[in-house]
This record gives C-alpha cells, sequence and structure tokens, in this order.
C-alpha cells in the first residue's frame, strides 16, 4: 500500500448558508506532522470535526487507510485509529487526571459490571493493566506526579497536556491536535513541540491546527492554508511562506512576521 | 469595555443575592414546616420515642426510594432521559418474585426464594435492556423530551401487561427471616423494628458498595461518568452511547427490581404499586438536583421519614401528600437540587 494514511475528496460542510468547509481535498502521509493554518473561522475546526465524525457531512469522501469513513460515528473513528483534542479543553471534571486517561483506554476493557463486581481475578488483572498504561501515557507528558488530583485543578497549560495523554491513550494511528499550544507560554510550548515529535517518532500521524507560526513553522513537515473553508495552499512551510495567496488571506492580521524570513 | 466588566458585576452581585434570598427561604420554609409538625405532634402527645419510630419505619421505605431515585440518576446523567418507568422495574421485580416464589417447583422455600430473588432481579434488567432497545434506541437522536413521554407511554403498557397477566389481587412474598406471611420483630427499648427492615437496609447498603466499586474502580465504570459529564468527548475516546444507554437502563432496571424484591415482605405487592413508588423516588432524586447519586440516596432516605412523620403528626391518609408537596416547593425555590451539587453535564463546543 502507499504512504496515505488518510485522504479527504471534496469534502463540505454547509451551516445553513455558512460554507464552513470548501470542497476541501488532501491526502495524509503515514508518520507525517500535517498542520493545519488559516484565519479565524477558516473551517479549521469543522475540518476535525468532519473527520472525526461529529458532523454529518454535506459532502465529498473521507478515506482512513482506504476504508471510507463517511457516515460513520464518532466512537467507531475513534476505536479505528483517529484521536483527537479539543480546541477547548474538555476533560471529564468529574474524575482525577489518571481516570481521565484511563476512559481512553475504555475499549480496551472487557470486563464489566458482574465480573468486576465479584472481583474475578482477570478482571482485577485487566484494570492493573489499565492503570499502569494510563500511568505511561501520563509520564509521557509530564504528569505522572498529578495522577490523583482533580482533572480540572490542573493548570490550563496542563489541562492541555492531559488531553493529550488521554487521546493517545486509545492508541491511535491519527493524532488530531486543534491548537494544542493556545493558551501556553513559551517554555510550555517548547515542551509541546517535544512531545509531538516525540509520538510522531512513535510512529503516529499528527494532524495539528495552530495559530502560532512560529510554532508550526519549526515543527510541521507539510502545511494546509484553509480561508473561508477553501483550501488556498498546500506544501512544505518554506512554499507556503512564499505563496502570494497566503500572504493575501493574512494581510490585516497582526501576525504575518512569519510570512518573510 | 469598561462598561460590560461594570454590567457582569452587577449582574453577579443580583445573581447572589438571589441565590441568598433563595437559601433563607428553603431554610425558613423546612424551619416553619418542621415547627408545624412538632405542633401537631405536641396536640397528639407524642414523646421522641414516637418521632423515631415514625422515622425508622420512613427511613425503610426510604431506602426503596432511594433505589428507584439512583435509577433516576443513571438514566438521566447518562442519556438526560428522566425514565418514568422506573416504578414499573420495583412493580416488575416484586411481582416477578412472588409469581415464581408461588409456582410448583418442589424445592425447599429457601432455595425456591433465593432463585425467585435472582430470576426476579435477572429477568426485569431483561426487560430494562429490551425496552431500551425496543423505546428508546429507535428514537435515538429525537428531543429529550419526546424520549421522557416514550417512557410514559411504556410505563402504561408495562402496568397494563401485569394487570392482564396478575390480575388485581396482591401477592405476597414471604419475609426473608421467618419465610412465613408473618414476620420477626425487634425490640430495642421502646422502639419496634422488623427484620425485614433489616434486610432492606443490608440489601440497599450491598446495593451502594457494588454501585460504588463499579463507578470508581472499573474502567466501565468510568466511561459511563464520563458519558454522563460529557457524552461529544466520551465519544471520541471510542466510548458508543448507545452502549451506555443499554446499559444505564439494565442497570436502572435492576435497582428497581431489587428494591421491589426486598420491600415485596413488608407490603402486598399490586400490578399497580410502580405509579407512587416511581413518583415517591423521582421526588427523591429531583431532591439531589437529578445528577447526584449521594443526593439521591439522601433524598430518598430524607424523603420516607419525612413522609412517615408527617402522616404520623396527621393521618395515614396524608402520606403522599408530602411528597409532591417537597416536590412543588423544590421545583419552585431550588430546580438544581437540595442537597450536593450534582455533576451537570457540560454541552460541547
Ligand atoms: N456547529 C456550527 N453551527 C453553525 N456554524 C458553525 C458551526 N461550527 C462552525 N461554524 C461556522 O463555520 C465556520 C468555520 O468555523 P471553524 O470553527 O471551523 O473555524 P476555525 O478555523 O476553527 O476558527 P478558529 O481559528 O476561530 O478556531 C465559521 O463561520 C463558524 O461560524
Ligand atoms: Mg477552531
Amino acid at each position: 500500500m502507499d504512504g496515505t494514511i488518510l485522504k479527504t475528496v471534496n469534502l463540505r460542510k454547509e451551516f445553513g448558508g455558512v460554507v464552513a468547509v470548501m470542497d476541501v481535498s488532501f491526502e495524509v502521509e503515514r508518520g507525517e506532522i500535517l498542520a493545519i493554518i488559516g484565519p479565524n473561522g477558516a473551517g479549521k475546526t469543522t475540518l476535525f470535526n468532519l473527520i472525526s465524525g461529529v458532523h454529518p457531512l454535506t459532502g465529498g469522501e473521507i478515506y482512513f487507510k482506504g476504508q471510507r469513513l463517511n457516515g460513520l460515528k464518532p466512537h467507531v473513528i475513534s476505536s479505528l485509529g483517529i484521536a483527537r483534542t479539543f480546541q477547548n479543553v474538555q476533560l471529564f471534571g468529574n474524575m482525577t487526571v489518571l481516570e481521565n486517561v484511563m476512559v481512553g483506554r475504555h475499549h480496551r476493557s472487557s470486563y464489566g459490571l458482574l465480573a468486576a463486581a465479584l472481583r474475578l481475578p482477570r478482571a482485577r488483572a485487566e484494570e492493573q493493566e489499565i492503570i499502569a498504561k494510563a500511568r505511561e501515557y501520563l509520564s509521557m507528558v509530564g504528569l505522572a506526579e498529578r495522577a490523583e488530583l482533580n482533572a480540572l485543578s490542573l493548570p490550563f497549560g496542563q489541562q492541555r497536556m492531559l488531553e493529550i495523554a488521554r487521546a493517545m491513550a486509545t492508541e491511535p494511528e491519527v493524532l488530531m491536535l486543534d491548537e494544542p499550544g493556545a493558551g501556553l507560554n513559551r517554555p510550555e510550548k517548547e515542551e509541546l513541540a517535544r512531545l509531538v515529535e516525540q509520538i510522531r517518532q512513535g510512529g503516529v500521524t499528527v494532524l495539528l491546527v495552530e495559530h502560532d507560526m512560529e510554532f508550526v513553522m519549526g515543527l510541521a513537515d507539510r502545511i494546509i492554508v484553509l480561508d473561508y473553508g477553501e483550501k488556498i495552499a498546500e506544501g512544505t512551510p518554506a512554499e507556503v511562506q512564499n505563496n502570494p495567496r497566503v500572504i493575501a488571506a493574512y494581510l490585516g492580521e497582526e501576525d504575518v512576521g512569519f510570512l518573510r524570513p | 469595555m469598561n462598561q460590560r466588566v461594570g454590567v457582569a458585576k452587577t449582574e453577579s452581585k443580583w445573581k447572589l443575592s438571589r441565590e441568598l434570598v433563595g437559601k433563607g427561604v428553603t431554610v425558613a420554609v423546612i424551619l416553619g414546616v418542621i415547627a408545624f409538625v412538632l405542633f401537631l405532634g405536641y396536640k397528639k402527645h407524642f414523646e421522641t420515642r414516637h418521632y423515631l419510630q415514625l422515622a425508622i419505619d420512613g427511613i425503610r421505605g426510604g431506602s426503596i426510594y432511594a433505589l428507584i431515585a439512583l435509577g433516576f440518576v443513571v438514566i438521566h446523567s447518562v442519556t438526560g432521559i428522566i425514565n418514568f418507568a422506573q416504578g414499573e422495574f420495583v412493580m416488575l421485580g416484586a411481582m416477578l418474585c412472588a409469581t415464581i416464589y408461588h409456582s410448583d417447583l418442589s424445592l425447599p422455600p429457601v432455595l425456591k426464594l433465593a432463585l425467585a430473588i435472582v430470576l426476579a432481579v435477572a429477568a426485569t434488567t431483561l426487560i430494562g435492556v429490551v425496552l431500551e432497545r425496543i423505546t428508546i434506541y429507535p428514537a435515538r437522536g429525537s428531543p429529550v423530551v419526546a424520549l421522557i413521554i416514550i417512557t410514559i407511554g411504556a410505563t402504561i403498557t408495562i402496568r397494563a401487561l401485569a394487570l392482564l397477566a396478575w390480575g388485581t389481587r396482591a401477592k405476597w412474598v414471604p419475609a426473608f427471616t421467618t419465610l412465613e406471611m408473618e414476620d420477626l420483630t425487634f425490640r430495642f427499648g421502646g422502639l419496634i423494628v422488623k427484620a425485614q427492615s433489616f434486610w432492606i437496609w443490608g440489601a440497599v447498603a450491598v446495593v451502594l458498595a457494588v454501585l460504588f466499586y463499579f463507578f470508581e474502580r472499573t474502567v466501565m465504570g468510568k466511561a459511563l461518568r464520563a458519558c454522563a459529564v460529557n457524552r461529544r468527548a466520551a465519544q471520541l475516546m471510542g466510548i458508543s452511547p448507545s452502549r451506555m444507554s443499554l446499559l444505564s437502563f439494565a442497570l436502572a432496571a435492576a435497582l428497581g427490581a431489587i428494591g421491589g424484591i426486598v420491600l415485596a415482605p413488608a407490603t402486598r405487592p399490586t400490578y399497580d404499586m410502580g405509579l407512587i413508588l416511581g413518583l415517591k423516588g423521582f421526588v427523591a432524586a429531583i431532591m439531589g438536583g437529578l445528577v447526584s447519586s449521594p443526593g439521591a440516596v439522601l433524598g430518598g432516605l430524607i424523603l420516607g421519614a419525612a413522609e412517615n412523620i408527617g402522616a404520623g403528626v396527621t393521618s395515614a391518609g396524608y402520606k403522599d401528600i408530602v411528597a409532591f408537596v417537597i416536590l412543588i416547593l423544590i421545583l419552585l425555590f431550588r430546580p438544581q437540587g437540595l442537597i450536593g451539587g450534582g455533576e451537570r453535564a457540560v454541552e460541547e463546543g
């Protein structure tokens, strides 16, 4: 098989009269870090929502490892191997840090109420296994010490890290991060960049929406630029930086320094 | 910009003072009711032990309300539905247990009762599962109000089928201790407690412990809680909402059945017992804000004690009024529940 893990064909989403995603086609190579950038309201989050099955498509197709994802439920898509985080952090606020990650391993659990209630040895062993695995993902994002705290008591930057750990706990092949750097300070962002690189080293393909251009330019292998729902450019960071349409789209934005290296 | 901050401030102040007034009103109403009850009791020459006796008997019924209320909470927090068929699960548990116990099986009474209990819980759970699959599942994605109305329809159907199957005559289940209709009674000072009360409290305690273990320690329990607090995020973690909905109905049905079975020897189960029990359980759940399990349990116990004391100082005929007065007062003044802030589900962004 070729190196394409995820592919969209003329992907389209309309909300009433608003075309949030306009016939967008692209391919994601296995093992790459692909950034999706664009001004506010460009349709980046909507694109993630379409791929993860949150919104039904208005038109087009999505393929994951050759399998058509159209119409599949979010939990099915998740268990096929596509995980994501949210632009506005969505942790389970009634649980500890560790429990949040354990939920991510839910589909690895095959024992239910009865077995657990009877404390069957196999069910208990499985629980221990899940806890151990969850702790691994927590150490990966540097939260091992925080396991027993309530998830929402973490500082914001760590909540974002926890979301990544929770998504990774589902053992995805594609990880979609929606503005993981938003609200993080410089050292936290450097930490994040290292983490994303480490995740890719582990064989996971990363899709990344990000506003911080410096961050994106240093990290992404390729970039797709959306504007008003339309894909206006695609290429390496260097190619995108010099693309006149991209420059035009970002004119009037405060942060255009990245366009002229 | 500054203006907006100003507006926000007055708004929050206004909200705060409204909250304080609300709390004040609640406390005043509760104190007023207690004073009124004591006054009525005084006129009847009640002593402390009378109140204690009423409270103990009330808490027995209240334990059943607590189980029913937990069923409401489990289903509501996972699916958003208020399942009015909850009381019917109680009826089914009790009636099935009685039917199996009185069947022609030639077994010693103890084994027969044990078998009847196990089968009745299993069958009611199965009915809960089937109910979810044939009524709620096909309508999934409909507005919650529609689903709630479906559960009302299911309630009426189940009750009608029960009437066809069992008629209007009351059944009986033997007391667990004596295996006779007549139960043992214990005396503690001036207080009388029936042996079945201990079975009821024991069963409730065991059920609570198992539930606690399930929700706190198992991954599936955590998945259910995740679904309750953020359905969208849970779904994106690979959790199937329809599977969780099914699980919540199974749990709620089992809880109801257990309640009905341990209650059965203390009452005479009939095909229509589910209506009033379901409503009482609903009131108890509302007392805890519909999303809090500890709140639901406390609500059930308090409701049971309150209505029994209320009936004691007035007359038995007024018993049911207490629950509905509480319901109306809560909905008017504290729709978020009296006890314990629960885990409100957040909507995804
Ligand atoms: N659920 C929805 N209902 C209606 N319109 C929506 C919905 N979600 C997104 N939109 C609209 O679709 C367009 C694209 O929104 P989207 O959130 O995908 O942009 P974005 O690129 O993620 O922006 P940002 O950088 O602000 O996160 C916007 O015009 C938005 O108002
Ligand atoms: Mg967005």
